[in-house]
């Protein structure tokens, strides 16, 4: 089966392993210390790290379709976002009449905007089992209809990077307007509770930080399963010399149509499992530059790893906490040359560095950020 | 008698239902039928006029001078390129010109191009499993597993093409007669019944061209073979019919001691034109 096929695999034991260890003590570090203890982890650390741990699925995501297929996409935080506000939809919706204006129905904004019913495409959400899926549905439904028209015209290489952005960009336009019935410019928040807890206290925020650590270990089961099989083996066999592929049998377009829409869907899971613990969605999360930055985080992470994508998310996003906290304005500086150095000294990334320590067989093989680009000359 | 029995058996499965069997028609000769074939680019006509037939189980090889048309016409072959007029048939059944890329690559011609494209970052191993003729939709390639008798399929293929060797190491790291020699063998692992290779011995020394000239001497018979090829001594080799392309049509076609006396080719080869 190719989905326990990862679970044998020693990689994925290692990273399930450090995954599952790193729940448990800041679990244990949250509930058992006390509060003024050196070690006491509060809950706001919590819901940051489950902060990273979103961003860490995206970035599997993203190194899903980059690394092993060769697709840039720089639109990634469209299926985040997407994913994100039908999640919160649904936390709207399970606000009732405790918002500001007392409507049992209308959330909010639309109160505001003097909107006399629910739109069509908001019914349903008040249902968490609805909403779930459509997490899963909405970005898949964009990737599928998206990925259908790009990859049938075989548009691909910086081609299909760029539409991805307009992609991302269109959305944000769209969603910035109040007519779009999203909130506008404020997004969605003031949520309440989810499947019934309180947002609020403390040991919500760690079951949803646990949640995330779950879904994160899932995800990554999934690509690993992806990658491992035949199926993976296709997908770089599509990257590298996409005309050889075609002319093998297999259909590319196919190939890359289903591995981007399971990479969209894990996006937007992650993006579902970051709005409840950061408070808020607005249409910010569409913004070009955030999904610039998960590519960053995955070329220092390391390409087509996988793992590489976590620790260059959860590394990079710390490094921004606390740097955003030291000096505000120099952060996109440091990004920005952190970017340049490891390419220039690190092409493998940070997984490279860490491989080629273990066991010094890595061959001086192209790098991952430069993939061959056999073109058949025919 | 035969014929109503064996159509009013209930048993039978009709050829259509089973791809993995073959479905090529050669029963009525050629394997590959281009007739009137005629492709121009911006005005510039790469193919005029077209005619040639590939018999079943034959070794043809394709000569001719640059700009002649031989990759443009396997373009047309392949599903790549489509003709302005003409047609194209692959044994008595299958109209090329209807079809796409992996659809005829399916339905067994295999190619290989002039520059080795095999995939660097994947093993031999894999290389051959890949081009393995199974299943080749997504979801039956996600849950495909490697079973025995694939092993012995890509076991045998690596005897052919002598890198039993190097089975687990990285395609990108072999030389580049031996990428050849792997992308011959991965066009084998598709079962092909018509075979069309693009200078096989571009950029190789005298005892690859060797082992080369032995490997398509070898696959011919139980695979019709095109050979493109610019090397007069290794189509000398193996070659038993010739065709020479000039300008897009065929200007001779004969065995290589009546090709290369035909004042016509001479000719074109010596570059006497005006």
């Amino acid at each position: 089966m190719w989905l326990t096929r990862p679970l044998r695999e020693r990689s994925t034991q290692i990273f399930l392993g450090v995954l599952f260890a790193a729940l448990a003590i800041v679990t244990f570090l949250h509930v058992a210390m006390p509060e003024d203890s050196a070690l006491y982890v509060s809950a706001y650390t919590v819901t940051l790290l489950g902060k990273y741990l979103c961003y860490a699925l995206l970035a599997v995501a993203v190194d899903l379709v980059w690394g092993y297929l060769g697709i840039l996409s720089l639109g990634h935080g469209a299926f985040f976002a997407i994913g994100g506000y039908a999640m919160g939809m649904y936390l709207m919706r399970q606000i009732g009449d405790r918002g500001t204006y007392g409507d049992p129905i209308l959330p909010d904004f639309m109160v505001f905007l003097n909107w006399q019913e629910l739109p069509w495409y908001w019914l349903g959400f008040d249902m968490a089992w609805f909403a779930f899926i459509m997490v899963l549905l909405a970005p898949g439904l964009l990737a599928l209809v998206f990925g259908f028209l790009a990859f049938r015209s075989r548009v691909t290489g910086v081609y299909l990077s760029i539409i991805t952005q307009a992609l991302t960009f269109a959305l944000m336009l769209a969603f910035f307007r109040n007519e779009m019935g999203f909130g506008g410019n404020n997004g969605l928040t003031d949520f309440r509770d989810i499947l019934g807890f309180n947002l609020r206290t403390d040991a919500t925020r760690l079951g949803l930080f646990i949640a995330t650590g779950i879904a994160l270990a899932i995800g990554y089961v999934i690509c690993r399963g992806i990658v491992t099989s035949k199926l993976g083996r296709v997908s770089i066999a599509c990257r590298d010399a996409e005309a050889r592929a075609r002319f093998l049998g297999y259909r590319v377009d196919r190939v890359q149509l289903f591995v981007f829409v399971v990479s969209a869907m894990l996006a937007g899971v992650a993006g579902a499992l970051y709005v409840p613990q950061v408070g808020i969605i607005n249409p910010s999360e569409f913004s070009p530059l955030f999904s610039i930055e998960v590519v960053v985080w995955v070329a220092l992470g390391g390409r087509a790893t996988l793992y590489g994508a976590v620790i260059g998310a959860v590394l990079v996003n710390y490094a921004k906490t606390v740097f955003t906290g030291v000096m505000p304005d120099a952060w996109l500086f440091a990004l920005g040359g952190l970017f340049v150095l490891v390419t220039v000294f690190l092409p493998k990334g940070i997984a490279g560095l860490l491989a080629s320590r273990r066991k010094g067989k890595q061959d001086e093989q192209d790098t991952p950020t430069a993939p061959s680009t056999t073109e058949a000359t025919a | 008698m035969s014929i109503i029995e064996e159509l009013s058996n209930r048993d039978r499965v009709f050829e259509f239902l089973t791809p993995a069997v073959s479905p090529v028609d050669t029963r009525h000769g050629p394997i590959l039928y281009m007739e009137d074939v005629n492709v121009s680019f911006d005005g510039f006509r790469a193919i005029n006029n077209l005619n040639m037939t590939i018999d079943d189980g034959e070794l043809r090889c394709i000569i001719g001078p640059n700009g002649a048309g031989k990759t443009t016409m396997m373009d047309i072959i392949t599903g790549k390129t489509a003709p302005d007029t003409g047609s194209v048939w692959f044994g008595s059944r299958h109209n090329l010109l209807t079809m796409n890329e992996p659809e005829i690559a399916t339905l067994g011609i295999g190619r290989k191009f002039q520059k080795p494209t095999v995939f660097e970052a994947l093993t031999v191993f894999e290389n051959l499993e890949l081009a393995m003729a199974t299943d080749k939709r997504v979801i039956p390639t996600l849950r495909a597993a490697m079973k025995a008798e694939f092993r012995e399929r890509i076991g045998e293929v690596l005897e052919t093409i002598g890198l039993q060797d190097l089975r687990n190491q990285l395609a990108g790291i072999l030389s580049h007669g031996q990428k050849q020699w792997l992308e011959i063998g991965m066009l084998l692992m598709q079962k092909p019944r018509l075979l069309l290779v693009d200078e096989p011995v571009a950029g190789m020394t005298e005892q690859e061209m060797e082992r080369t000239a032995e490997l398509l001497t070898s696959l011919a018979g139980k695979q019709s073979v095109v050979v493109v090829e610019h090397d007069m001594g290794f189509v000398r080799s193996i070659a038993r019919k010739v065709t020479v392309l000039h300008q897009g049509s065929v200007l001779a076609e004969g065995s290589m001691d009546q090709v290369s006396n035909d004042p016509e080719v001479i000719k074109v080869y010596l570059g006497e034109e005006a």
